[in-house]
């Protein structure tokens, strides 16, 4: 019977399609030039600094959304393809590519290739040459370029960039020792360079080379005014893959292993580079002095947390939504948008809200000073008293949630069964324990296994009401006793500053991803979803 | 009861009889309105705290019994002096923006899981199952790293940009939505697709006219679940935007009062009072939505 509809206007002429088409392909066209557009540009500037992952990847997107959208079948990719664009990117990609970190070592001081870290090993040890002459210099500027202007001894005015190697400029205007007007350049000013801190960091990490021979040092400032020849004091042989301070005459060897240049005692460079270990993050997890006490502490406080946060909301909520869902009662209505407050209050708001409430201070804190009779009661600095905390404010968090879901399902109870409980003889009790909370099990199972999942890993209520803490004594992590799983990886991750380790954490990541994908696995299971879906 | 009445042996005077009954109503039904109380008061105290700090002057939450003492718009006011309402601004741009997006991406990508056959198509529908297990901000890391190398490229997709934040939410969007869409999608006959298509219409028009008008309730869900969940995100847009000018609002609040010592309360209460404002209302006005969407999938019928 379809087949019958859809061949129909396949031999119609183009003519026909053409005039259902209209401003809809207007549209269409001008979207697609955007995306067009947009593709190439990123294409183009990938090209320009070398980033060939986002280049290909940018191209291979243009060229499907092209096919997809100018093809006349493929309808259901047409559909598919903005979504899936941004899930691959930004969902399934970000996964795999944790997986990735997590077998470097991927961190501080591991950050980039061995190129890159030996660069950066030249320019952190270059020391002011002895001898070298020091002289004024004016800042300059070509456009966004930033160059060096300096007064040589004989009055000579020599200028230069980060490209272009110090050369004489005879066209320049000096007034005593300040360059003040030059040819292609224009001369920066002290109020100006004092007045932007950007300008003041560019000024800083601008190297002007003295030669085209780049082992010959280049001028550098300190402070905007005088400019010296700096050299490093690492010599780098490309050849032999050494490292050799020239003022001890240590030599320091690359280690392919642990990405780091390794001198015969056993001292290393401060920077090294990103190389695989296998899985040594995940078994640094375990073994790690610093990590291993409070990993298996907090994995534990975890599960404790995610399991009685859950229960005692779901069965606040089911008590209440039994309870008050009684057509005799009045005012249910009011009741409930009441009762679900909580709920609809952001949880990060909630979370700080209740921070300042349970200050230990009786004089700051509402919950000392009203319920504990002022007494000074440690809830967020003692180790037992916050986790209390943490798990009785996330029940003022989510047993509205169970509540709406129990009243939900309880209405959706088929209401005979209750009749026919009751002629049989059954109490309210028995009631409840064989008809209704089996029943009710069955439909708010699924929500229960997911709610576990997300508490599992719910980082606002932790991060924003303990942070963590109270510090863990045993140990120089940053980790503490209220902290679950993923504060715990945020604190070692080091995203926000600090001393960051990209493989550990996500190493972890990997972790708490199965176990909450194993969670999720099972709720599934139990729903039958798969099946019924697919 | 009442067939001792139809007898006609009104042996019980009223007043026991009405006695009786007041103790039975009082046993069965009375006794729930103080409990009610109780619980209103359990769940609605820190709101009435805060809104009672918020018009205190004094810069602390201060604990004293006294609710409602004082009416100052201090806080209030002090808040223009912050950059609270850049703040707000920025949640609601971006907010707004991932709902919009997430909504029409997760309605086609519903519409065509639930009326095309087409090659993948069980492949697509198992994988992303899988996927949608998996929560995306437990990649932050490897979010972090894409947006650094993304900010060489273009600096609009990189670190510190609303765009790139809503970017990566947006790629959250289509794993958990797209099945409580595919569900309802599910739910609305096919014949009626057919009848438009004899008609001769085409599938986008079969789509925009027809379909998503039939399925504005499970729009309205995902449209408030998504806009809850993004304006309450803290650890995305935390590691995302740098400066403080792009903050959210939970960035920006957090640093108002994570320091114990310089925890500057008043402003955080005024703050938190307007800030939960859009939040508070979408769920007393949506309500149905909520739970037609916390229970869509698992209670049937």
């Amino acid at each position: 019977m379809s087949t019958d509809t859809t061949a129909a206007p396949v031999r119609d002429s183009h003519a026909r399609a053409w005039e259902g088409t209209g401003w809809g392909f207007a549209v269409k066209l001008v979207l697609m030039a955007a995306v067009n557009a947009i593709g190439l540009y990123v294409a183009w500037s990938a090209w320009d600094v070398d980033q060939w992952g986002v280049l290909v990847a940018s191209l291979a997107l243009v060229v499907v959304a092209d096919v997809v959208y100018f093809s006349r079948r493929r309808i259901a990719g047409k559909y598919l393809y903005p979504g899936l664009v941004f899930l691959l990117l930004f969902q399934v990609f970000t996964m795999a590519y944790t997986l990735y970190v997590a077998t470097t070592n991927y961190g501080t001081g591991h950050n980039s290739t061995q190129e890159q870290a030996v660069e950066a090993l030249l320019i952190q040890n270059e020391r002011p040459v002895d001898g070298a002459p020091t002289y004024p210099l004016t800042i300059v500027r070509d456009g966004e370029d930033l160059g060096f202007a300096v007064v040589d001894d004989s009055g000579q005015v020599l200028v230069g960039t980060a490209d272009e190697p110090l050369a004489p400029a005879d066209d320049a205007v000096v007034d005593g020792q300040v360059v003040t007007s030059l040819d292609g350049f224009e001369a920066v000013d002290l109020p100006t360079l004092l007045a932007d801190p950007a300008l003041q960091e560019d000024v800083l990490e601008l190297r002007v080379p003295t030669s085209d021979d780049a082992d010959s040092g280049s001028y550098r400032t300190r402070e905007g005014t005088r400019a010296t020849v700096y050299a490093s004091s690492l010599d780098w042989d490309p050849e032999a893959g050494t490292m050799t301070d020239t003022t001890t005459g240590t030599v320091y060897t690359a280690d392919g292993e642990t990405g780091q240049f390794v001198a015969e005692d056993g001292s290393t460079l401060p920077v090294g580079w990103r190389v695989g270990v296998g899985f040594d993050n995940f078994t640094k997890a375990f073994t790690d002095d610093d990590y291993s006490g409070p990993f298996w502490k907090i994995t534990a406080w975890t599960f404790a947390f995610a399991f009685l946060s859950v229960g005692l909301s779901f069965l606040l909520g089911l008590a209440i939504a039994l309870l008050f869902d009684d057509k005799r009662l009045r005012g249910r209505a009011v009741m409930r948008t009441l009762f679900i407050l909580p709920y609809a209050f952001p949880v990060f708001l909630s979370a700080l809200l209740w921070r300042g409430m349970l200050n230990s201070n009786p004089d700051y804190g509402i919950i000392n000073s009203l319920f504990f009779f002022g007494q000074r009661i440690e809830w967020l600095t003692d180790p037992f008293l916050a986790k209390v905390a943490i798990i009785g404010v996330n029940l003022w968090l989510t047993f509205p949630y169970f509540f709406l879901v129990c009243t939900g399902a309880k209405q959706s109870l088929p209401s005979e069964l209750s009749e026919a409980a009751r002629i049989d003889g059954a109490g309210p009790w028995r009631h409840f324990r064989a008809i209704q909370l089996p029943l009710l099990l069955i439909s708010t199972t699924p929500l229960l296994i997911s709610s576990f999942a997300f508490t599992f890993n719910n980082f606002v209520i932790v991060y924003m009401l303990t942070g963590g803490g109270p510090r863990f004594t045993d140990t120089s992590a940053p980790l503490g006793h209220t902290d679950i799983l993923i504060t715990m990886i945020y604190q070692i991750s080091g995203v926000q500053g600090g001393s960051a380790d990209y493989g550990l954490a996500s190493a972890l990541s990997i972790l708490v991803f199965l176990v909450v994908g194993g969670i999720s696995a099972v709720a599934f299971r139990r729903t039958r979803k798969l099946e019924e879906v697919l | 009861m009442s067939t001792s009445t139809d007898q006609g042996r009104t042996v019980v005077p009223d007043a026991s009889r009405a006695r009786t009954r007041r103790r039975r109503w009082w046993a069965e039904v009375g006794w729930k309105y103080p409990l009610a109380a109780l619980v209103v008061f359990y769940a609605a105290f820190p709101l009435a705290y805060v809104l009672s700090a918020s018009f205190a002057s004094s810069g602390t939450l201060t604990g004293s019994t006294q609710l409602f003492q004082e009416f100052s718009g201090e806080n209030y006011a002090a808040l223009s002096s912050t950059q609270f309402w850049q703040w707000a601004a920025n949640s609601m741009v971006i907010a707004l923006s991932v709902v919009v997006g997430a909504v029409l991406m997760g309605a086609a990508a519903a519409y065509a899981f639930s009326r095309f056959r087409f090659t993948g198509r069980r492949l697509t529908l198992g994988t992303l199952l899988i996927i949608q297990m998996f929560p995306q901000m437990l990649a932050f890391i490897a979010i972090f790293l894409l947006l650094l190398t993304l900010g060489d490229v273009v600096p609009q997709l990189g670190l510190n940009s609303t765009l790139a934040l809503i970017c990566v939410y947006l790629g959250g969007a289509l794993g958990s939505n797209t099945f409580l869409m595919y569900g309802f999608f599910n739910t609305v006959p096919r014949e009626l697709d057919e009848a438009a298509k004899i008609d001769g219409a085409t599938h986008a028009q079969t789509y925009w006219t027809i379909i998503v008008r039939l399925v504005t309730p499970i729009l309205a869900t995902v449209a408030l679940l998504t806009f809850v969940a993004t304006f309450g995100d803290f650890i995305l847009s935390r590691i995302i935007l740098t400066s403080e000018s792009n903050w959210t609002l939970a960035v920006g609040m957090y640093g108002w009062v994570s320091d114990q010592l310089n925890a500057n309360w008043g402003l955080f209460t005024a703050g938190a009072v307007i800030a939960s404002l859009p939040v508070l209302l979408l769920f007393l006005f949506l309500q149905k939505y909520i739970v037609g969407g916390l229970t869509a999938g698992s209670v049937k019928g």
